[in-house]
């Protein structure tokens, strides 16, 4: 499935503000692995996940998905296959246009746009029945102006937009950390049902140890720019939060004294 | 002799729609303030004017006239995408090296067009009046753009399109290609804004290089004018908001002349509508700002 090795990312080479990002990276995912990404501040998560959908290009290293390398092709050449969620609630939608044409896009991801309609009177007929399985009630606003809703909603939809046409690789970036406790529960138990549903591959980074346990079926945990621990099925399901910051603090050589990940706890 | 100057403003009105709908594409759908209209309306006016003269058909004079502005946009869209150079900095290169294009290919500065064979001559052979013969071609103008303008924005590339002035990244994440966006966006943009060049320039029997200066801005307040008076709720009404824009601007104009206002300071004037337009939310906000202070003010 998915194939990264030994890549590194360097920004703003030669000059003051050089910064290794990634120092030599190196994952392999099964079909249906669902892996949640911890790490501190900088860790190289989005990183990671940015160098993945082709934001950045690496210096080194190969990127590969199902025996394709993707290390030339450009960010909207591999969104055929990759759905994404950022963490701004904002990024994912085009505010301006309604629900249901903001649907009509993501079910063309990857293919040519042409001269022919844009949304069909059959598509949102499926629009509705699938925004209704979101519980949000957006289902009756399909010609709402996306502008509209709230950050819940819109991370929702985005969510819906990311899956719709069960992408081969899911990428989740803190997509429920610019949200309330009580909504970023409910959109993290939509990303569950989704991801089960059509046993999408995915990777979610996220600042919650408890969620990060909580979900997928292994767990990785990136610092200054690689790979520190990586748990998978059985040992992650025994794992507890104490077990992560001690083996955090073994791997790294450092004490957790800085960030969100203590308070995240 | 109102009759006449109503008259006049509807003609102008329709006949620069077509350049006000172009100017609406890149600066609303695709949120680009593209200066190469300057330049390619002119170009419009040049091409229309330089194959009448040489004795080719109207239609087929006028149909080069949109070839050759859609090359225009693509090439700022070019600078634009291939060179990262921003998005002003590209259409003023696309204007100035226009300027220069458009002398060459008329020759010299100006083409006077009395006596030649119009698209308007051409159709008032049919019978028509004068006057209403531009309004006819006007309206069929404004009317066609409208109508695919709107069927194109409601397509999947339209959608693209809109998306991309919206949220590139989202559209990027999606797989659209919003530098190709973009390129198509500026080529149809200064392609209708090239026609517009040529129809006015049919209409007033001459072309002359000059006669781009400023013309962003007679856009830019057109589409302003157009979207405060009629709305914008559907992008329809948006489309024919902003074709109306065009005739209420030529009326505005048309008035403000009547009440003595120098032509040589119409440019002024324009710019002064625009200016006070995109200032007017920012203006409000600090009036509340002032309003809302004093109002605390008084309940201390
Ligand atoms: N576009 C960029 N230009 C320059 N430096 C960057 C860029 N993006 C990331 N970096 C740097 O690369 C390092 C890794 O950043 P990254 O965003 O991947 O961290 P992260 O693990 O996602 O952190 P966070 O938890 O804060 O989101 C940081 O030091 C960051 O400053
Ligand atoms: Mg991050």
């Amino acid at each position: 499935m998915l194939k990264v090795k030994s890549v590194h990312k360097t920004f703003n080479i030669g000059s003051v503000n050089e910064k290794t990002a990634l120092a030599g990276v190196d994952l392999q995912l099964k079909p249906g692995d669902f892996v949640t990404v911890i790490g501190g501040n900088g860790a190289g998560k989005s990183t990671l996940l940015n160098v993945i959908a082709g934001v950045f290009h690496v210096e080194a290293g190969t990127i590969c998905l199902d025996g394709t390398i993707l290390n030339n092709q450009a960010e909207h050449q591999r969104a055929g296959f990759m759905g994404r969620v950022f963490q701004d609630p904002l990024m994912g939608t085009a505010a301006t246009m309604t629900i249901e044409e903001n649907l009509a896009m993501a079910l063309r991801r990857g293919q040519r746009r042409r001269l022919r309609r844009g949304l069909s009177s059959k598509e949102k007929h499926v629009f509705k029945e699938q925004l209704a399985q979101l519980g949000l009630g957006l289902e009756e606003r399909l010609s709402s102006k996306v502008g509209l809703l709230s950050g819940g909603q819109r991370q929702a939809l985005t969510l819906l937009m990311a899956t719709i046409t069960e992408p081969k690789l899911l990428l989740l970036d803190e997509h429920t950390a610019a949200l309330d406790p009580k909504t970023a529960q409910k959109v993290l138990r939509l990303t569950d049902k989704i991801i089960d549903e059509h046993s999408l591959t995915t990777l979610m980074v996220t600042h919650n140890m408890k969620d990060a346990l909580k979900h997928g079926n292994r767990i990785i945990m990136m610092h200054d720019g690689k790979i520190i621990l990586d748990l998978k099925q059985e040992e992650k399901r025994q794992a507890k939060v104490e077990d992560l910051l001690q083996m955090f603090e073994q791997a790294s050589g450092d004490e957790i004294a800085n960030d969100r990940l203590l308070l995240a706890k | 002799m109102y009759l006449n100057i109503l008259l006049g403003s509807v003609e102008q009105g329709l006949l620069y729609s077509i350049m006000v709908l172009g100017v609406y594409l890149t600066f609303r759908v695709l949120d680009y303030a593209d200066l190469t209209v300057d330049g390619s309306f002119p170009l419009g006016a040049a091409v229309a004017a330089i194959l009448i003269v040489s004795g080719h058909n109207p239609l087929f004079a006028t149909l080069s006239a949109i070839a050759a502005g859609a090359v225009a946009g693509m090439i700022t869209g070019a600078l634009h995408t291939q060179f990262k150079i921003a998005p002003l900095l590209s259409g003023i290169l696309s204007m100035i090296a226009l300027y220069s294009v458009n002398l060459r290919v008329m020759g010299r500065a100006n083409i006077s067009l009395l006596r030649q064979n119009t698209v308007y001559t051409q159709l008032a052979g049919l019978g028509l009046s004068d006057s209403w013969v531009v309004i006819a071609v006007g309206v069929i103008a404004a009317v066609g753009m409208v109508a695919v303008l709107w069927w194109f924005l409601n397509t999947e590339l339209g959608f693209a399109m809109r998306a991309t002035g919206d949220n590139a990244q989202m559209i990027r994440s999606l797989g659209v290609n919003t530098n190709a966006m973009k390129i198509i966006g500026l080529s149809i943009s200064n392609a209708m804004v090239a026609f517009s060049g040529a129809l006015v320039t049919q209409y007033q029997s001459f072309a002359d290089v000059g006669m781009g200066i400023g013309m962003i801005v007679v856009g830019l307040a057109s589409v302003i004018i157009g979207e405060v008076l009629f709305g914008t709720t559907t992008i329809f009404r948006t489309l024919v908001a902003v074709a109306m824009g065009s005739v209420v601007y030529r009326l505005v104009i048309a008035i403000v002349l009547q009440l003595g206002l120098k032509p040589t300071d119409l440019k002024l004037f324009t710019a002064l509508i625009v200016t006070i337009a995109l200032a007017s939310p920012i203006m409000k906000g600090k009036l509340q700002v002032a309003l809302g202070r004093r109002k605390d003010g008084h309940n201390a």
